[in-house]
């Protein structure tokens, strides 16, 4: 087992932001057209994250022109040029397939505010934190 | 033809160049010590007897262990036969190195034992209905032949048995990485046996 770790271990990523459940991410996908390389934004919810090793995925969700497309992504692919962290979610569970029944209102997430960002966190660097705040009270007026 | 004993440590997935995942067998294979050189004159055939995998001196006997030492190498815990292209010394070894990635090989191991297996599992059955009016017969094998004549159950028949634990041979699979430092090979695919088999591996003709 050790040995299959060390070698999965050179396939991983470590240039990847950490997400979960509930998270907006944008994923920067990279598309081959012949001899062609171009790069599309797939951005929406993350419903799911699965597996571990060079096996984990995830699930990402958004409803284009009313209807609604999950895509799975390996997560340590070396499709995958880029993922931004858009918005921490707050939920209440790992795997968010309710969102498939629901639909404008009530299919929104509750955004998720760290202690940092409150700013009860005096460790931190305090540029940091109100630079932080700011971003996420400008969002919330979206 | 080029040929290495190896053992299986079990599948995972990796990701080519090109993006794409696949599912790969990774293989200890080698190194393997040239233990005898069975010739024409001498056997009737020409082989190589090589030996692979660490075995406590401890449980080495001393026959066995004179015909290692013979061949001016340490006992290992398999010694098989196996056939080579070129000409191979006695005392050598053959490590993984022989093979390139992107070659096709042939993998021949032991098949995990399933123990006594049914009709749906063993030959692929169908099974039967679960319901309209069916009764403890969804797994059955159903008729296994005809009345008075011939009164008897052809042989051969295909019916529940030991399942398993056969020689079998995988055709045609493609190297996907070798780390020559670790004696590591990984083929796309499938292999026989259980984690820590003993495999072995040979250039296919059939690409």
């Amino acid at each position: 087992m050790k040995r299959l770790a060390q070698i999965e271990k050179s396939y991983l990523r470590d240039d990847l932001p950490q997400f979960s459940s509930g998270d907006t991410v944008r994923v920067h996908v990279k598309i081959k057209e012949g001899d062609k390389e171009r790069i599309q934004v797939f951005q929406g919810t993350v419903t799911s994250r699965r597996g571990g090793g060079t096996n984990a995925t995830f699930t990402v969700r958004k409803v284009s022109s009313g209807i609604g497309v999950e895509r799975v992504f390996p997560l340590h692919s070396p499709n995958i040029a880029k993922i931004e962290r858009v918005r921490a979610g707050q939920v209440r569970r790992k795997k968010l397939y309710y969102l498939r029944e629901l639909t404008g209102k009530s299919a929104r997430i509750k955004e998720q505010i760290t202690d940092l960002e409150k700013g009860n966190n005096n460790k931190k660097a305090e540029g940091q934190v109100k630079g932080d705040t700011g971003e996420e009270s400008s969002e919330e007026k979206e | 033809m080029k040929e290495i004993l190896g053992k299986k440590l079990g599948t995972t997935r990796i990701f080519m160049d090109s993006g794409e995942a696949v599912s790969a067998t990774v293989i200890q294979a080698g190194p393997c010590p040239v233990v005898l050189k069975k010739t024409q004159d001498n056997d009737g055939y020409n082989a190589y007897q090589v030996g692979f995998g660490a075995r406590r001196k401890k449980l080495v006997n001393k026959p066995t262990a004179g015909h290692f030492a013979k061949a001016g190498v340490d006992p290992t815990h398999y010694v098989r036969e196996i056939t080579s292209e070129g000409d191979l010394e006695i005392g050598s070894e053959l490590k993984v190195g022989i093979f390139k990635v992107g070659e096709r090989v042939d993998v021949t191991g032991i098949s995990r034992g399933l123990g006594f297996a049914g009709g749906m599992k063993r030959h692929g059955f169908s099974g039967a209905n679960k319901t309209h009016g069916q009764s403890d017969r969804w797994r059955a094998p159903g008729s296994i032949g005809q009345s008075s004549y011939p009164s008897r159950v052809f042989k051969g028949l295909k019916m529940a048995g030991r399942m398993g634990k056969d020689r079998t041979t995988v055709l045609n699979l493609e190297i996907v990485k070798i780390i020559e430092e670790e004696n590591l090979m990984l083929v796309k695919g499938s292999v026989p046996g259980f984690k820590g088999s003993l495999v072995k591996i040979r250039s296919t003709n059939r690409s």
